[in-house]
């Protein structure tokens, strides 16, 4: 029973790290540089095929399988979805903040019709399956599996999180928050803001695109299905939830709503009879929808809410007794 | 190719402006692009095919089809109804959700973010009421008339296309000759100043969303008595309502109609040459050629 428990935590930890990695991404886009992509799910749509095409063994009667070790597939994974948000940051990150937003609700739009439709390459509405398991070796023993899958997507998460920590507090992550926080003051400075926001986008998308193939590696199965408008919310419901602009907040945001969501699933499925579940399950989707609104309205930090990163030559100041030099470089605040 | 794709994407068209007009007015009006737009045309379908069926349950007189059309006056009258509550529903959100933030005054991407949020709630409670099973005004059928040149249009079709012709030019009137349509337009050139001359700004946003939601209202009717009533039906006009919008320019009403034509007219042609399953990707391309091309949109100024 204690054993059945611990297989199953590990698969829920394992399920929301992997909407942590999506968090982290949109936490680079929206959280530090204010850029709004309603289209993740196309994103980690991307990912997850461009990984299942290179890893996944030959098929007769679908392009790719070219049978690739997992890591590379990951890696593929990132870099497709990378490229494909510099493309569509390219073209309109110049432009009005809610082009952007339009155009990534198109990515996601067309990414949908493209895997359900070029079924030579994405096997239509049926998905791909085989996809290799990371520790498939283990898979006779569903708590080493578990543990051991929960155990990579961990050090995945931890990786990452050290990354973009670094990077956050680097003088690039500074750049970024300077643009979000005052464009023109940015510009005066000699910073490129269209240059900085469109790095940031395309390694948030490259960021989604790993998420959506650490996903299909270890479910092991993708279909459309998946990846429809409600990722996009969820993901998004998270980093609020959790408080954009902080990676800590990402995580703990993914881990919270991932729960809730995966908990009122469970009741909708225990206290509903089975003609009933569709209706309920859109009840599910109506109180987070609503939650989202909420939190707008009331907290909108979110729960950890962002860190005021400062550049270490300032921290040094304050730390020293000239207080009134210090507080002249935080005034705004 | 065969001419009927005119028909088709003419009647697609008139649904896609209708909508894209309230589009264009809340982004130039209200400065934001509201994701929530869609769930006005599938909500102002559902209360009409509420209100059409309770009234025809008490009048069953109502029930009988009108002249050769497929629908009994129970459905205009409805319909009626249906543009006001929708209305309601805007203004209802209006206060309780954007309104609020407004007052905020945080950046213009909350509001996006918060009309996301919005669709997705709106669009569920359609679906835990009405279930996402397929709905009509009618059982009737109908049979096609042919007006020459091999095309075939059903009576619906054309109070379609001559409803929606009438109602754009009211539209047109109601913007260019009235004083509330003066200060609409004042409002998008400048809301400061606007103000500064005694316009009354609470005033025009309203105005914004009951126009706005009364036509995505009557597209949506459209849209269910022509096709099919179903909770997805907005969303699924989301990105056709966008790519208008932008392709014929923001706060441009003629634009956007115009605009709604072409995208209604590249999709039916495309659904001819290509296949209809690619049918929804056309107004991805269209939005990619114009933010590429010319982002101000055919009637927009500088994006």
């Amino acid at each position: 029973m204690i054993l059945d428990l611990l297989a199953y935590g590990a698969f829920f930890l394992t399920m929301a790290l992997t909407y942590a990695i999506m968090c982290l991404g949109l936490n680079v886009q929206w959280g530090q540089t204010g850029l709004f992509n309603v289209g993740i799910a196309g994103f980690v749509a991307i990912g997850a095929y461009a990984s299942a095409l290179l890893t996944t063994p030959e098929t007769a009667g679908r392009i790719g399988g070219f049978g690739l070790p997992i890591a590379a597939g990951w890696f593929g994974g990132a870099l497709v979805a990378g490229v494909v948000a510099y493309l569509i940051g390219a073209l309109t990150i110049r432009l009005r903040a809610d082009y952007l937003a339009i155009a990534t609700f198109g990515v996601a739009v067309a990414v949908q019709l493209c895997v359900l439709n070029l079924e030579a390459l994405t096997g239509g509405a049926f998905g791909i399956g085989f996809i290799p398991r990371p520790f498939a070796e283990l898979a006779g023993n569903p708590l080493a599996f578990g543990l051991s899958n929960a155990g990579l997507l961990i050090a995945v998460v931890a990786l990452l999180y050290m990354a973009l920590e670094h990077l956050v507090r680097s003088p690039w992550g500074r750049v970024l928050r300077a643009i979000r926080e005052d464009e023109a003051a940015a510009q005066a400075l000699g910073k490129n803001p269209t240059r900085f926001r469109l790095q940031a986008f395309t390694i948030g998308g490259a960021i989604m695109g790993l998420a959506g193939a650490a996903q299909a590696h270890f479910i092991g199965f993708i279909a459309p299905d998946n990846y429809m408008p409600i990722l996009t919310f969820q993901v998004w419901a998270m980093l609020i939830v959790g408080g954009s602009g902080n990676n800590r907040g990402a995580i703990l945001g993914a881990v919270l709503v991932w729960g809730i969501w995966a908990s009122s699933a469970a009741a909708v499925s225990t206290f509903f009879a089975p003609e009933q579940q569709a209706r309920a399950a859109s009840l599910q989707i109506v109180m987070i929808g609503v939650g989202l609104c909420l939190i707008l309205l009331l907290r909108p930090r979110g729960i950890l809410g962002e860190v005021r990163n400062v550049s270490r030559h300032i921290r040094k100041i304050m730390k020293s007794d000239d207080a009134e030099l210090a507080s002249r470089f935080l005034s705004k605040d | 190719m065969n001419p009927q794709f005119l028909v088709d994407g003419l009647i697609a068209g008139s649904m896609i402006g209708l909508g894209a007009i309230g589009i264009t007015l809340t982004y130039s009006i209200l400065r934001f692009a509201n994701f929530a737009h869609g769930e006005f045309l599938s909500w102002g379908a559902y209360i009409a095919l509420a209100l059409s069926g309770a009234l025809g349950f008490l009048f069953s007189a109502l029930k009988t089809p009108v002249g050769p059309f497929s629908f009994g006056w129970s459905l205009p009258l409805a319909g009626i109804l249906a543009i006001l509550l929708t209305g309601m529903l805007a203004l209802l959100l209006d206060a309780i959700l954007f309104g609020r933030l407004r007052a905020q005054r945080g950046a213009v991407i909350i509001m996006v973010m918060a009309s996301f949020g919005a669709s997705l709630a709106l669009r569920s409670v359609l679906e835990f009421i009405f279930t996402s099973k397929p709905a009509y005004y009618t059982k009737a059928l109908q049979i096609a008339v042919n007006i020459g040149g091999g095309l075939r249009v059903t009576p619906d079709q054309m109070l379609a296309l001559a409803l929606t012709a009438v109602v754009v030019f009211a539209i047109h009137l109601l913007l260019t000759r009235t004083g509330i349509g003066r200060s609409m337009r004042a409002v998008s050139e400048n809301p400061a100043l606007a103000g500064v001359v005694g316009i009354d700004v609470r005033m025009v946003i309203r105005a914004v969303w009951i126009v706005g939601a009364g036509l995505a209202c009557i597209a949506g009717v459209m849209a269910g008595l022509l096709v099919q009533i179903r909770p997805y039906l907005g969303h699924d006009l989301l990105l056709p309502l966008f790519a208008a919008a932008i392709l014929g320019g923001i706060g441009s009403v003629p634009g956007a109609m115009l605009a709604g034509l072409i995208v209604g007219l590249s999709e039916a042609a495309a659904v001819q040459l290509i296949g209809a399953e690619w049918r929804a990707a056309i107004s991805f391309v269209i939005l990619v050629a114009v933010l590429l091309i010319r982002p101000r949109g055919l009637f927009g100024r500088q994006a």
